[in-house]
């Protein structure tokens, strides 16, 4: 095992080592000749680490980057800058034919188990192609092998000839499973592997994803935008926002005392099945708008337009991502605990900043969305 | 029969036996088996069930969007003391658009991509209200601001595929409610949206329901976004519904295996994320074979319990369990109380705080 840099070795991150990475796509301007007239920072500066045996939830809503991001880390989208090392091997620099080898260490499960098989080929085309591509021969046979893995992964050994087009979404979910254990990889990277599937199915996945990993010790690095879903198979948790790393802890510390503005707000918003906790919950966040455009972030902390604690400095100071206690790190100017978050947060939209005004924030006992000043 | 003169007592909307039957290679398909329900004025009801359950499909015959020639639909279906099935088709043209409305999951394939979204909202007007384009520009400018989209002046003349995931299930929303409608329905309205924006999505169908007093019924698969929204719950199962009761009592006292399984399959913020989630095993039936005693039963964890085996012969009736609570299950009343008691504490250990 070589260490490209002598920084690396210290920290004690075995499996996977992500820093300030950065993967930017030019955004070109129309006409015959297209010249690039800006970026869309879609990932920009994360440093993730990953132990072996562990899982790590990225959360984040659609636009924070964090499929970007997975992709990248398997470098199936080149990095536009930062450094990957899966089992302290830095990969960035690494020929595609190169990279191959490193796929035999580092999988990945899709979210749409339609479009992640091939039609065209059977069940056990799908599942034997990791050790042909490897030129791998497991003991007994590759067929032995593939027969083993579909009954690990819960889909009947007789299916072996079928065609994707047979199975449900969670059997093919299953198929995707099988097919990124083959080799017994040190990382599988998870890009919402169960928010296509029905909620009885999502358990069952859910499940045989922690039975392995108990199993084989695989870590996992769970993208997912259901909070609810990360909290049930994470050990530790990073919040993406507009292509930055907003808040990072252990579960519990995420779930239970988190101090980013921005994760108080994503678990304010998440339902709970049942009528009587939800009218009792203590806050209620509610954020307008949506995500500002990537292309031309907000000055500062990106997260301040929709922000309730934004201030003047925040405009101005982009906060860095400092530790504030071992293993919860933050990037903000005003982090909160959660006992002193009013009983209700409104939150105005981008627009009102798109348009030159401060950003402002309404805190309110009751005001539903419809009674809100237009602007 | 049921005399027209009976609308008078007739709850707002009421469906009785529903059934919506497809014809394909494999023989007649119920999609919708005998669905009876019923709803108050300004109340929400939401329709939860895995895909395939007949949830959408119950929506769609409601709206009068199915195809009549490709689908054989029978029962009745009462809206404000008019029947639906045997309406004519131009007529219940009329109605959608104006009485009913739907919105979908997918907002960017129910707006047309090539017009602007106010001369969409516009048409809406003009097709069912005989006033001019300026008025009814006006009208759009003022129910577009409503739902909360942002510099309106300047949206209004925008195209759906310029305008963000939640922008365009609010201009649905606008569209949707400009007429006013009685009964709106919902599908899916956040499947596809962020928390964040489902939760502001869910926060404005409450307060304009709240506000025009419109009849709402929900479907959803997620159990979740339906607490703290819905009046009343309806399961649905393999073209069934499997059991109905006010929202309070399907989560507090829900009777049918099949509700207890969905409660404990979802992952919640309110219990232990370190037990083991106990999902329903095996996966939805295909509605093309569905089995021949009760639909859940090869999921079932307690179809041994029922003596004689009947779970795999007799299709269970949806039967009062109490008054307004409905179950459609062999288990005898008291059984299925001991089961749901048991389930739900291991569930989340009691109340825990927040």
């Amino acid at each position: 095992m070589t260490a490209t840099t002598s920084s690396t070795s210290t920290n004690g991150s075995d499996i996977l080592d992500v820093s300030d990475l950065r993967t930017y796509f030019p955004v070109k301007s129309r006409g015959i000749i297209p010249r690039t007239v800006g970026q869309v920072k879609a990932v920009d500066g994360i440093d993730l680490t990953l132990d072996a045996g562990e899982t790590l939830g990225l959360v984040g809503e659609s636009g924070s980057g964090k499929t970007t991001a997975a992709r990248t880390i398997l470098m199936l989208v080149r990095p536009t800058d930062g450094k990957i090392q899966i089992e302290g091997q830095e990969i960035t620099h690494l020929s595609p034919k190169e990279l191959v080898r490193v796929r035999r260490k580092a999988q990945m499960i899709f979210q749409d188990p339609y479009n992640a098989l091939n039609p065209r080929h059977t069940v056990g085309g799908i599942i034997s192609a990791p050790f042909k591509v490897q030129g791998v021969e497991p003991k007994g046979g590759v067929r032995n092998a593939v027969l083993e893995l579909m009954e690990r992964v819960g889909l009947n050994p007789e299916h072996y000839n079928r065609y994707p087009n047979e199975f449900s979404g969670g059997q093919r979910q299953r198929i995707g499973i099988a097919r990124a254990i083959a080799l017994r990889p040190k990382l599988i990277v998870c890009d919402e592997p169960v928010s296509a599937l029905d909620v009885s199915i999502q358990a069952q996945i859910l499940n045989l994803l922690g039975d392995l990993q108990r199993e084989f010790g695989v870590a996992y690095l769970f993208v997912a935008h259901d909070l609810a879903v990360v909290r049930q198979i994470s050990h530790r948790v990073a919040v993406m926002y507009l292509g930055k790393i907003m808040e990072t802890a252990s579960r519990e510390v995420i779930y239970s005392a988190p101090l980013h503005p921005y994760t108080h707000s994503l678990l304010s918003a998440v339902p709970i099945p049942d009528p009587k906790r939800q009218q009792h919950r203590r806050t209620r966040i509610v954020l307008h708008g949506d995500l500002p455009s990537p292309i031309d972030p907000p000055s500062g902390c990106v997260f301040r337009t929709r922000c309730f604690q934004a201030q003047e400095k925040c405009a101005v100071e982009v906060p860095p991502l400092r530790e504030i206690s071992p293993g919860h790190k933050i990037a903000c100017h005003f982090p909160i605990e959660a006992k002193d978050l009013p009983a209700r947060v409104e939150v105005e939209d981008v627009v009102a900043v798109e348009e030159g005004q401060a950003p402002a924030a309404v805190t309110s006992s009751n005001d539903g969305p419809a009674s809100r000043p237009s602007s | 029969m049921i005399q027209p003169a009976d609308y008078l007592d007739r709850p707002f909307l009421s469906v009785t036996d529903l059934t919506v039957a497809f014809p394909t290679q494999d023989g007649l398909v119920r999609a919708v088996d005998g669905v009876s329900l019923s709803l108050e004025k300004g109340k929400t009801l939401a329709i939860v069930g895995e895909s395939g359950s007949g949830k959408s499909v119950t929506a769609q015959a409601i709206m009068g969007l199915i195809n009549r020639k490709a689908a054989k639909i029978t029962g009745e279906i009462w809206i404000g003391g008019q029947e639906l099935i045997a309406m004519p088709e131009p007529d219940v043209q009329a109605l959608r658009g104006d009485e009913m409305a739907m919105i979908f999951q997918d907002p960017m394939s129910s707006l047309h991509p090539f017009y602007r979204i106010g001369d969409q909202i516009v048409e809406a007007i003009k097709a069912h209200r005989g006033i001019g384009t300026k008025l009814a520009r006006r009208e759009t400018l003022e129910m577009l601001r409503h739902v909360g989209i942002p510099a309106v002046e300047r949206r209004i003349d925008a195209y759906p595929h310029q305008l963000s995931g939640g922008m365009r299930q609010r201009v649905m929303i606008a569209m949707a409610l400009i007429n006013s409608p009685d009964l709106l329905i919902a599908d899916e309205p956040t499947t596809a949206l962020d928390v964040t924006v489902q939760a502001q999505i869910m926060e404005l169908i409450q307060s304009l329901q709240a506000e025009f007093g419109t009849t709402v019924i929900l479907i959803t698969h997620d159990l979740g976004i339906v607490a703290d929204v819905a009046d009343d719950v309806a399961v649905m199962y393999g073209g069934r519904i499997v059991e109905l009761g006010p929202t309070r009592v399907i989560y507090d006292n829900p009777e049918m295996p099949y509700t207890l399984g969905l409660l404990s399959s979802i992952p919640r913020m309110d219990r232990d994320p370190d037990k083991r989630l106990d999902p329903i095993r095996g996966n939805p039936p295909s509605p093309i074979k569905l089995p021949k005693g009760c639909v859940f039963q090869p999921r079932c964890n307690y179809f041994e319990r029922v003596p004689g085996g009947r779970c795999f012969t007799d299709r269970p009736e949806l039967l009062e369990s109490e008054p307004e609570h409905s179950v459609r299950c062999h288990l005898p009343h008291e059984e299925r109380q001991q089961i749901a008691n048991d389930v739900l504490h291991a569930l989340t250990g009691g109340p825990t705080p927040l």
